[in-house]
Parts: C-alpha cells; sequence; structure tokens
C-alpha cells in the first residue's frame, strides 16, 4: 500500500495558554475524499490551518508521502501542491478578478528583475476557470471582485484552489455561501479531483453535502479526532450525530419540539 | 422555451474585451478624479493669476518644487496607506536627516556619501523600527509613529545639542552633490524634482506592474486572506515603512543641500501634506486600494493650491480653506467609489 499523501502524527496545537487540537492522527490517500465534521469551534479549521502552512504544530509530525514535512509558511505547502479554500475571505474586493486569481502566485513576462505581472494572461486563465465553474456572468477579467456577489466570489476562491491545487486540495466549509447549483457543482469539482487522484479534505456541516463525496470521515470533538470511519460503516443517522458533537440528532429535535409546545410555538431563542 | 434561448443567444461571447468607455466609467476611476480635480485647480489658478505670472516659468517651478518635496515622500505614505497602514514619523524624519548630513558632512567635515550613508543608514533604523513595532505588537500604526515621530524629534534635538551645541548648521557640499541634489535646473525646478518624477516612475512600476503591487494590494485588502496565500506580510509591510523613512531622508537631503543649512524644527505641516496629497489622489483611508497616478495628480493639486494663492488678487489663508473643501470632496468621492466597486454590480441587462 502507498503512503498517504498526507498525514498527521500525534499533531497538538495550541495558541499560548489555549489547547486547541490534541493528539491528531489522519491519513488521506491519493484519490480519496477525506470529510472532516464536527461542531463550532471543534477546531476543524485550526487543523486545515496547520496542514496549509499557516501555523506549525506545537508538538507532532506532519508527512508528505511518507515524508516529514515542516511549513514554515503557507507558500511553502502551496509549492508542494497543497491548495487550500479558507473559510472566510479568500478574496479581495477592490482588486480585479485577475489580480486576486494569483495573488501570492502572479504570472510574470519580461526578463531580469524587471519582470512584470501578466495582466492578459493572469484575466485569461481566471475569466476561464470561474465560467468553468458555471459563472458565466464573469466575462471580464479586469473587473473589481467587489461587484461579485458572495457565491461567486467563494466560487472564484474554489476555482483558484482547484487551479492550484496539485496533489492536495483543502476546502474549509466551501458551500456555505453557495446556491442549490453551485453547491452541487462543488461536489461534482470534489468528484472529478479525486477522479484524476487528488487528495481532498473537505469541511461541511451538511450530512447531504458529507455523504455524497465522502470516502472517509473524522469527527472532531473539542480538538480530538472522536470517530475515525470509512463509507458505509455509519449510517445517516449516526453520522448526523457525530456531525452534531456527539448528541443525538433525535433528541436535539425532540427538545426543541418540546420547548415550542411549552412556549406557545415559538423557537427557542438562538444561542 | 423562448426567453431561455434569446436569453442565451443575446449573450455576447466576450462583450467586454474592450472596456467600454462611458463617462461615469471614467469617473469610476479615482485617478481621473484626482486629474480631473488638478486641471481644475490649475485652470482657476491660470485665470486668477495670469496678471501675475503664475504661467511663467518661474511661477511653475514654484509650485512644482514645492509638489516635489512632498510627492517624493507622499507616494510611499500612499504605499502604506494602500496596504492599510500610515507614517507620521515623517515630520520627525526630515529633520532628522537634514541635521545628520549637516553634522557629518558640515560640522565634522565627513566626505558627502559618508554623510549620505550615515544619514540613510538612520532612515533604515527608522522605518525598520517602525515596522518591527507595527507588525509585532498590533498597536495601530498611527500610535506607533506617532511614538516614533516625538522619539526621533526629541533624539535629534538632543543629539544636535550634545554635538554641535546649536540646533541649526550649516551645510557646504560639493558641487556635483549639488547638482544631484540641491540645486536650481532649467526654469528654476530643484534637483527634488528630478528625483520626485523618478521615483513616481519606479514605483510605479512597483505597484502596478510588478508582482509586488499585488502582494501591497492584498495587503490592504484583507491580510488575513493575504497571509493565507502565503504572502510574507511582516517583511512587506517592514519594507514599506523602511521605504517610507528612506524617501523622507532624501526629501531631506534635498532640502538640506539646497539652502546649505538645517534646523531640528520638527516638520508637522508635512504630516499634514502627505495624507491630504494621497487622499485627494484617491487613494482609500481603509486601504486595498490607490494608484501612483492619482497621490502624484493629488501632491501637484495640493501644491498648486498653496502656492497658486500668492499669484492671486486672494487673501493666502484662503489656500486652506480651498484644501480643506478640497479633501472634504475627495474622501466623498473614494468613498463613493468604494461604494460603487464593493456593491453587488447588477451587470448591464439583467441577465
Ligand atoms: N489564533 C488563535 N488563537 C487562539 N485561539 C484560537 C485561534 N484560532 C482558533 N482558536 C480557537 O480554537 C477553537 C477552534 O477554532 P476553529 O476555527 O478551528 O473551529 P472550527 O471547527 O473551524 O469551527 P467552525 O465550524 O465554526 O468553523 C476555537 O475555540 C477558537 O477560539
Ligand atoms: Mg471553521
Amino acid at each position: 500500500m502507498t503512503a498517504p499523501v498526507l498525514e498527521m502524527r500525534n499533531v497538538d496545537k495550541s495558541f499560548g495558554p489555549i489547547d486547541v487540537l490534541h493528539e491528531i492522527n489522519l491519513k488521506v490517500h491519493a484519490g480519496e475524499v477525506l470529510c472532516l465534521l464536527g461542531d463550532n469551534g471543534a477546531g476543524k479549521s485550526t487543523l486545515i490551518r496547520t496542514l496549509s502552512g499557516v501555523h506549525k504544530p506545537t508538538r507532532g509530525e506532519m508527512l508528505m508521502d511518507g515524508e516529514a514535512v515542516n511549513f514554515s509558511n503557507p507558500k511553502q505547502a502551496q509549492q508542494m501542491g497543497i491548495a487550500t479554500v479558507h473559510q472566510f475571505g479568500g478574496t479581495y474586493p477592490l482588486m480585479s478578478v485577475g489580480r486576486n486569481f494569483f495573488v501570492g502566485a502572479e504570472p510574470t513576462k519580461g526578463w531580469g528583475p524587471f519582470k512584470v505581472f501578466d495582466r492578459q494572461k493572469a484575466n485569461a486563465i481566471a475569466v476561464d476557470a470561474v465560467q468553468k465553474f458555471g459563472i458565466t456572468r464573469i466575462t471580464d477579467g479586469d473587473r473589481l471582485v467587489g461587484g461579485l456577489s458572495g457565491g461567486e466570489r467563494q466560487s472564484l476562491a474554489i476555482a483558484r484552489a482547484v487551479h492550484f491545487g496539485a496533489r492536495v486540495l483543502i476546502l474549509d466549509e466551501p458551500t456555505a455561501a453557495l446556491g442549490v447549483k453551485q453547491a452541487a457543482h462543488v461536489l461534482r469539482i470534489v468528484n472529478e479531483a479525486k477522479r484524476r487522484g487528488l487528495a481532498v479534505i473537505f469541511i461541511t456541516h451538511q450530512v447531504m453535502h458529507a455523504m455524497a463525496v465522502g470516502d472517509h470521515f473524522a469527527v472532531l470533538i473539542r480538538g480530538a479526532i472522536a470517530a475515525d470511519f470509512r463509507k458505509g460503516d455509519k449510517s445517516r443517522e449516526e453520522i448526523a450525530d457525530l456531525m452534531a458533537g456527539g448528541e443525538s440528532m433525535a433528541d436535539l429535535e425532540a427538545s426543541i419540539e418540546g420547548y415550542m409546545e411549552t412556549h406557545e410555538g415559538h423557537p427557542p431563542p438562538a444561542h | 422555451m423562448t426567453m431561455e434561448t434569446t436569453s442565451q443567444t443575446s449573450k455576447p461571447a466576450r462583450p467586454a474585451a474592450t472596456p467600454s468607455f462611458s463617462i461615469g466609467a471614467l469617473f469610476r476611476r479615482p485617478e481621473v478624479g484626482a486629474f480631473m480635480g488638478m486641471v481644475l485647480v490649475f485652470v482657476f489658478f491660470a485665470y486668477f493669476g495670469f496678471d501675475r505670472n503664475f504661467l511663467s516659468p518661474f511661477g511653475t517651478s514654484s509650485w512644482v518644487n514645492m509638489a516635489s518635496t512632498i510627492g517624493i515622500i507622499a507616494i510611499p505614505i500612499g504605499f502604506l496607506m494602500i496596504a492599510g497602514e500610515l507614517d507620521i514619523s515623517i515630520g520627525a524624519m526630515v529633520p532628522a536627516a537634514k541635521m545628520s548630513m549637516a553634522i557629518a558632512c558640515g560640522y565634522y567635515g565627513l566626505p558627502f556619501v559618508v554623510g549620505l550613508l550615515i544619514t540613510f543608514g538612520i532612515a533604515f533604523v527608522v522605518g525598520w523600527i517602525n515596522g518591527m513595532l507595527v507588525t509585532r505588537t498590533n498597536v495601530p500604526s498611527l500610535i506607533v509613529t506617532l511614538a516614533t515621530l516625538f522619539a526621533v524629534s526629541g533624539l535629534t534635538l538632543f543629539l544636535s545639542l550634545l554635538l554641535t551645541d546649536t540646533t541649526s548648521q550649516a551645510l557646504t557640499s560639493p558641487p556635483v552633490a549639488k547638482f544631484i541634489f540641491g540645486d536650481y535646473h532649467f526654469w528654476g525646478f530643484q534637483s527634488s524634482v528630478f528625483w520626485w518624477i523618478a521615483i513616481a516612475a519606479v514605483l510605479y512600476y512597483v505597484l502596478h506592474m510588478s508582482p509586488w503591487g499585488n502582494w501591497i494590494l492584498a495587503l490592504g485588502g484583507d491580510k488575513e486572506s493575504a497571509r493565507n496565500a502565503g504572502i510574507p506580510i511582516d517583511k512587506l509591510k517592514i519594507s514599506l515603512f523602511i521605504l517610507t523613512a528612506m524617501a523622507a531622508a532624501l526629501s531631506g537631503v534635498c532640502e538640506t543641500v539646497l539652502s546649505n543649512s538645517a534646523t531640528t524644527t520638527t516638520n508637522f505641516a508635512l504630516i499634514f501634506n502627505c495624507i491630504i496629497a494621497v487622499v485627494v489622489g484617491g487613494v482609500l483611508l481603509t486601504g486595498g486600494f490607490g494608484t501612483v497616478a492619482g497621490v502624484f495628480f493629488g501632491t501637484a493639486t495640493l501644491a498648486i493650491v498653496q502656492q497658486g494663492i500668492g499669484y492671486t488678487p486672494f487673501d493666502r489663508n484662503l489656500s486652506s480653506l480651498i484644501i480643506g473643501v478640497m479633501l472634504l470632496i475627495a474622501v466623498l468621492m473614494n468613498d463613493t467609489f468604494r461604494n460603487m466597486a464593493t456593491s453587488m454590480s447588477t451587470s448591464k441587462k439583467g441577465k
């Protein structure tokens, strides 16, 4: 059996006194989709930020193709073929579509120290990539991203990662801002990436989306892996319960109904 | 069914290959706004100042010279503002550079080049300290550089008194140095005018053509995303602070060599002038957007108003009123620009 593309061994991450991740052991193989599930604040984003070189693990090691790696910055991770769509941001409203697409990896032309940002090439590639994504409204790479909708911006960020992700694609709640059609498209892209032999790490709060693409599921509860299983090992309901942080969905629903009965049909206040 | 086919066929394949030229679109580019403002102000002063030779070579060089001493610093300040930061310590960096030149070369008689090395070395350190403090502490750069403004100005005064026992110092420079940094050339243009143009050209390349420009815009647009995209944001910020301090030093060197003297007086007006030039030039106070051409025009506009008023029958003090009004208009226009750019633009025909 070949070594996993990306592996974490006993990784801890703390920010000063705050421990966020404990003893994380994870593997993702080529051509496989790992779904990372867990409640808000469980540490999913922290985990993938560690994988993509934004944070350094406090303890433990990370391996790529079986060899220890130590990313000192996100650029190194990118250069090794790991592309990440982070949960928030990822686009710059007052920059053009073409410039947005290539932030940190600008195509240049010219010679010696006088390299010039190749605007035409950047625009053409960026427009092409987002159009393939089904965002046909974008035809001009010079357009400022601020004028796009949230979902269009999200699509731009995903298209960017797909363009740069040679080995590993990490998507942190990519479908959160998307419409049904675009969300379905993201899932198709995940499957396509898998078929092309990429390793994919996919974070979502939607059971349906997780079930649709996941081969392998890891559930994070308060920074530790609480369950790690393969597709078909658990039922939909069990997965939904795990995604709610271990509480039973049936119980939750029952408690909401109970609340509404005693409070004249009002749902419980958010919080 | 028919609806769908029409909407399919009516959609042009690549409609926006050539950006459509409308007056509205033109005004959406802030540097165009800055340019129009400059033309407007120029025409105004050319009309009212015609009798008093505002358009003569001497009248022209009077405002261009003033613009150059501000402009050399304003463009780097503009870069910082685009990146989401500010540097007001330049108000002390300029006199510090002047004094360091005058003390090194005038008082101790060191070679001019050594004076330059010392002066730019000091500027490098000041910029580096500003950058380190801002990136390491996360204290807003306005406060950090307010602190270094006073620290540098205090140190300049203290060291001048300690070393030379005076707060002003004469300096005579060799002819070559005079020619390069501080002489009057044709039409009465100072050497600093050529430095200004050269710096504008180089920084135009950096911001609009090189990949670094993309990094600066991204840094000001969304710091976290820029970090995630692998941009060395701390290094970039520190470099921008160093660039600004060095530019302030250059402006100071030019002034000292020109006037053959230096004083320790902190230049508070310069701080305001730079910020006004940058904002009138269309740089957003919130960062993330700006152009070199805009700042260039903004600087020229400011200088035309401040110098031009002397060529008109109007009271000198009215220039501040004009600048105040201009600044307000510019801020409102920049705001409108940002809102237009970031609000969901419904594209031309529904769709
Ligand atoms: N830089 C940081 N410094 C201190 N604490 C942090 C930092 N980053 C994250 N945390 C903490 O780590 C915990 C996990 O955060 P994280 O963003 O990884 O959660 P998540 O699983 O992605 O949640 P969500 O589903 O809401 O996106 C949170 O309690 C958060 O406050
Ligand atoms: Mg998260």
